[in-house]
């Protein structure tokens, strides 16, 4: 596929970011405000609730990491406008006021001493005004170069690293020329390829810093576990489906990242980039968590490889599945955007593979629904760094 | 027909492709990286996705795949056999 003029229809937000979809949501700074965000929801047709069960008592670090989630997931350039409702004024001002600085239309409603009803009424009030602002906006024709693109596998077995990831790989090699921001994750699941990965990095000090991202992830499982993470890193899924050992799955893993693409740079959890090219993000390999990171960091497309059949979705990211296990595409049909099992039977190249996913890749970025979506899958996990206070 | 895939020639396992794979059933294997063509006898049911071993193993040897260290052997495999958690344990953690 010649990508030299590709391009796609996005909506372009105040800031500059291209988002592909258009979503009003209405953010809950803390488990106490979901009532409040999912009655509004309820309320207004088009707005769009994410509840989640945090965000009371949490400090430092995780604190931070929690404030930049949703703040990022406000700011995301698929999110035309965002109603924040917390139980506190103070916090929930924090929330708006990071998003406020992308210029997208945001407001910010605290239940303490108003009630569930006060609250949810004008908050109803300013989502209305705000789906019907954005019912108006049109998608206009971009360079491929403004669409954000991240990767995560999930339910991997031994096709994931026979065929789905290397057809991902195939189609990050044919979007790096182009100057996309492309991202990968997924830290303790590099564990047996962190060489191969540290290889990859383009100077001495993206290595450093990713060698003490992977090196500091080692140490939190190291000084955790209570086995050899054989219950949970393979899942049991992952074994049901043939991966026998870490190593093993890792190198499955980072069969993402292609052959020829360079690691550009390093980020936390739910940072922004800060240019084009390839990034990899400090984060969990568990689904929902790493995709709920990359919404924050603000990617806009999401490709998911999967062997066994995750049914992951995101509330505001499009996640593109695609398998290459002949058995999970009959079974699971429903839930898998991109067949690639003809990849294992020679009936397909690794170049049309690479081909197909980017062809709906386009397709879903110019307003597609994927699988994920149009099943209503909306898994919006916040990660957890420590206990609460 | 590829009943089984292998990414590089000197990996030491390969990865089943079809359902229903049955001992003593005649397999044929696609090396992807070199594009060459292995046949191996089964030795066990294996199933889709699962792996079967292309050289001789012994225990306590290291299991290559990708052309890199996966593992090692717990128990000795032979060729064409089921090779998974029961023979093959991580070398990390």
């Amino acid at each position: 596929m010649n990508l030299s003029k590709a391009k796609f229809w996005g909506y372009k937000r105040e800031n500059g970011r291209i988002g592909v979809r258009n979503h009003v949501i209405i953010l809950p700074v803390d488990d106490l405000a979901n009532a409040a965000a999912e009655a509004v929801a309820n309320n207004i047709k088009g707005a769009l609730a994410l509840p989640h069960p945090y965000g009371r008592l949490q400090f430092g670090a995780d604190l931070d990491l929690h404030f930049r989630t949703l703040i990022g997931t406000g700011s995301n350039p698929n999110v035309a406008a965002v109603v924040v409702i917390g139980i506190e004024e103070e916090w929930t001002k924090r929330v708006v006021d990071g998003i406020a600085k992308t210029g997208k239309p945001v407001c910010g409603f605290g239940i303490e001493q108003h009630g569930d009803h006060d609250t949810i009424m004008r908050a109803s009030k300013a989502a209305k005004q705000y789906v019907q602002w954005a019912s108006e906006l049109r998608r206009e024709e971009r360079p491929l170069k403004e669409l954000w693109v991240s990767t995560k596998c999930g339910e991997s077995d031994t096709t994931s690293g026979c065929g789905s990831n290397p057809t991902v790989g195939n189609a990050f090699d044919k979007l790096y020329p182009h100057q996309v921001t492309l991202a990968f994750g997924e830290t303790t699941e590099i564990t047996g390829g962190e060489h191969l990965v540290a290889a990859r990095c383009r100077t001495p000090a993206v290595r450093k810093q990713f060698m003490a991202m992977f090196d500091r992830y080692q140490e939190v499982i190291n000084r955790h576990k209570t086995s050899d993470l054989m219950d949970s890193q393979p899942t049991k899924g992952n074994i049901l489906g043939g991966l026998t050992t870490i190593e093993e799955k890792a190198l499955g893993n980072i069969q993402k990242i292609g052959r020829k693409c360079l690691v550009d740079g390093v980020i936390d959890k739910g940072e922004v980039p800060g240019g084009p090219g390839l990034w990899f993000m400090d984060s969990s390999s568990a689904a929902a968590e790493m995709v709920t990171l990359c919404a924050a960091s603000g990617f806009v497309v999401h490709l998911f490889p999967t062997g066994q059949g995750n049914v992951i979705g995101n509330p505001i990211l499009p996640v593109i599945k695609l398998s290459a296990n002949p058995r999970t595409v009959r079974t699971m049909s429903e839930h898998i955007d991109v067949d690639v099992s003809g990849l294992l039977r020679r009936e397909m190249t690794p170049d049309e593979a690479g081909d197909a996913l980017l062809d709906c890749m386009f397709r879903t970025a110019n307003g597609r629904l994927t699988a994920a979506e149009a099943l209503g899958h909306r898994e919006f996990v916040l990660t957890r760094l420590y206990e609460s206070a | 027909m590829i009943h089984f895939v292998v990414h590089d020639e000197h990996d030491s396992v390969g990865v089943v492709v079809v359902e229903g794979v049955k001992s003593g059933q005649q397999l044929t294997g696609w090396i992807m990286d070199q594009d060459k063509e292995i046949k191996v006898r089964a030795q066990s049911d294996i199933p889709i996705g699962h792996k079967l071993a292309i050289q001789k193993l012994k225990a306590e040897d290291t299991v290559i795949k990708y052309g890199t260290d996966i593992g090692r052997t717990v128990a000795p495999i032979k060729v064409g056999e089921h090779a998974h958690v029961h023979n093959i344990k991580t070398k990390r953690w």
